[in-house]
């Protein structure tokens, strides 16, 4: 364990970190995004949209990350679409993330008592506004701890984009190692602040899981 | 014309006909209360008049507007939306929004569908609230209160859409027993002023009282109507006559504890 090289190279490995941090934040916004829009088809009544979002939901979950990463990044650049590392991990991420977020919304809606969707729309609303109003806040609460585990898995299955060069966490800890063969010291240090972002993550999804309850607690 | 019409009104599910054509007519300011064996056909008579249910066949008429179950659902469904808005509705199980306070319940309709000021809503809230005895209770969220005052702010909420006529589905069935009261006393107070309602009950005694015209359903048809006080005192049909025995020798047992 060599200390003093730890720190020497913690500048080099909190840029890393930084990567680690848009990637997982990205990823996760534009994927909850897209896991909301999936989530929606596979409750419509249309069939073919919930057949769509069914075989896209099976096919991400069925497949490795890892493998999803290479086609997007190496496997594209065959036809000619060459994208930077970092937008491929960003797309890679978004897809993947839409993927598993779409069953946890689709499960937390379908949770949701079909009496308040009654009680929404006896009052003349719109299915948009009882999905916004009454259905969504409830459904948020019974999707939150899922979501925050996905969202600390995410952080630290950003590590699979320093497979396709981007500049992230785990990517500059190996830079280092190559350069300076001190492959325990350097990999732990970079274990060491993967948990701290993910212990900060943990916190502010007990954090938030407490403030959505408040109506819980409150019996 | 009556405030409520309905016409050959048919529902089916799948194969079953819960509906075997109804006509209906409720005058505006009178209360009407519709009871009979589970499994009539009364619960879904209610959840057809506002599409929580879409009818099969059939014609639908609440204040001015009008809908024929043949039309197509896309030309229906502002149709609908309007028709709800005319339409209050009391739920068996309250359904308040467990996320909003007591207040936010009953203003949330105004708010988000009329689109009222917040502030003007909120003071009628308060009244409200205060009509149905819960003034106190306005921050408080349903998961505090009781089922009978979670009940009288469903029926507060109703108010709030300023309907022509409200809807019960069985308000007091969900409740303990020292609850039905309060629950009951709210709807007799709305009675006395006059409005327009339907309530599908089985409190007999307070359906007598409190109804104008009672109508017995039995296999999905109206088998008997008429003044509630005759109906209930001197049935005419035999159906009739075997159903309120029944009920009456429940409710003059003595109750287990």
């Amino acid at each position: 364990m060599n200390l003093d090289l730890a720190l020497q190279s913690a500048p080099l490995l909190l840029t890393g970190a930084v990567y680690t941090i848009l990637l997982s934040v990205g990823g996760m916004a534009f994927g909850l995004a897209l896991g909301f829009v999936l989530a929606l088809m596979r409750l419509s009544p249309a069939a073919i949209l919930q057949r769509v979002a069914r075989i896209y939901i099976s096919f991400i979950r069925g497949t490795p990350l890892l493998v999803q990463l290479f086609v997007i990044y190496y496997g594209l650049a065959q036809f000619g679409l060459r994208l930077d590392p970092i937008t491929s991990a960003l797309i890679g991420f978004t897809l993947n993330i839409g993927g598993y977020t779409a069953e946890i919304l689709r499960a937390a809606i379908a949770s949701i008592d079909r009496g308040q969707w009654e009680a929404a729309s006896s009052i003349g609303m719109t299915t948009a506004q009882a999905m916004r109003r009454v259905i969504l806040p409830q459904a948020a609460r019974v999707a939150l701890p899922p979501l925050g585990n996905t969202f600390i898995s995410l952080v630290k299955d950003t590590s699979l984009a320093a497979t396709i060069q981007v500049p992230e966490l785990f990517r500059q800890a190996q830079l280092i190692t190559a350069r300076t063969y001190e492959v325990f010291t350097m990999y732990l240090a970079a274990a060491f602040i993967y948990w701290v972002l993910s212990s900060v993550l943990a916190w502010a999804q007990h954090r938030l899981e407490a403030r959505t309850s408040l109506h819980i607690r409150d019996r | 014309m009556g405030m409520v019409e309905i016409r050959g009104l048919i529902k089916r599910f799948g194969t079953t006909e819960v509906l075997r054509g109804i006509d209906l007519t409720v005058e505006t300011g009178e209360v009407l209360a519709i009871v009979g064996p589970s499994g009539s056909g009364k619960t879904t008579l209610l959840r057809c008049l506002n599409f929580l249910e879409t009818p099969t066949a059939g014609l639908i008429r609440v204040g001015g507007i009008e809908i024929d179950a043949a039309e197509p659902a896309a030309r229906r469904k502002a149709k609908v939306r309007e028709l709800r808005q005319h339409i209050g509705f009391v739920f068996q199980g309250f359904n308040l929004f467990p996320h909003r306070t007591a207040l936010e319940n009953v203003i949330e309709g105004p708010v988000v569908v009329k689109r009222e000021p917040r502030a003007a809503a909120e003071e009628r809230g308060r009244q409200l609230l205060a009509k149905v005895g819960l003034a106190e209770r306005a921050d408080a969220y349903p998961g505090r209160l009781s089922g009978g005052q979670q009940q009288r702010v469903a029926i507060a909420r109703a108010l709030a859409m300023e309907p022509e006529v409200i809807l019960f589905d069985e308000p007091t069935s969900a409740l303990d027993p020292e609850l039905v009261g309060e629950v009951l006393a709210t709807i007799r107070d709305l009675a006395e002023e006059r409005r327009t309602m339907m309530i599908v009950t089985h409190e007999m005694t307070f359906a007598r009282d409190v109804a104008d015209r009672a109508v017995f359903m039995d296999g999905g048809l109206i088998v008997e109507q008429g003044p509630a006080r005759t109906l209930f005192s001197s049935p005419q049909e035999e159906r009739t006559r075997r159903f309120l025995r029944k009920l009456l020798e429940r409710e003059g047992a003595p109750q287990p504890r």
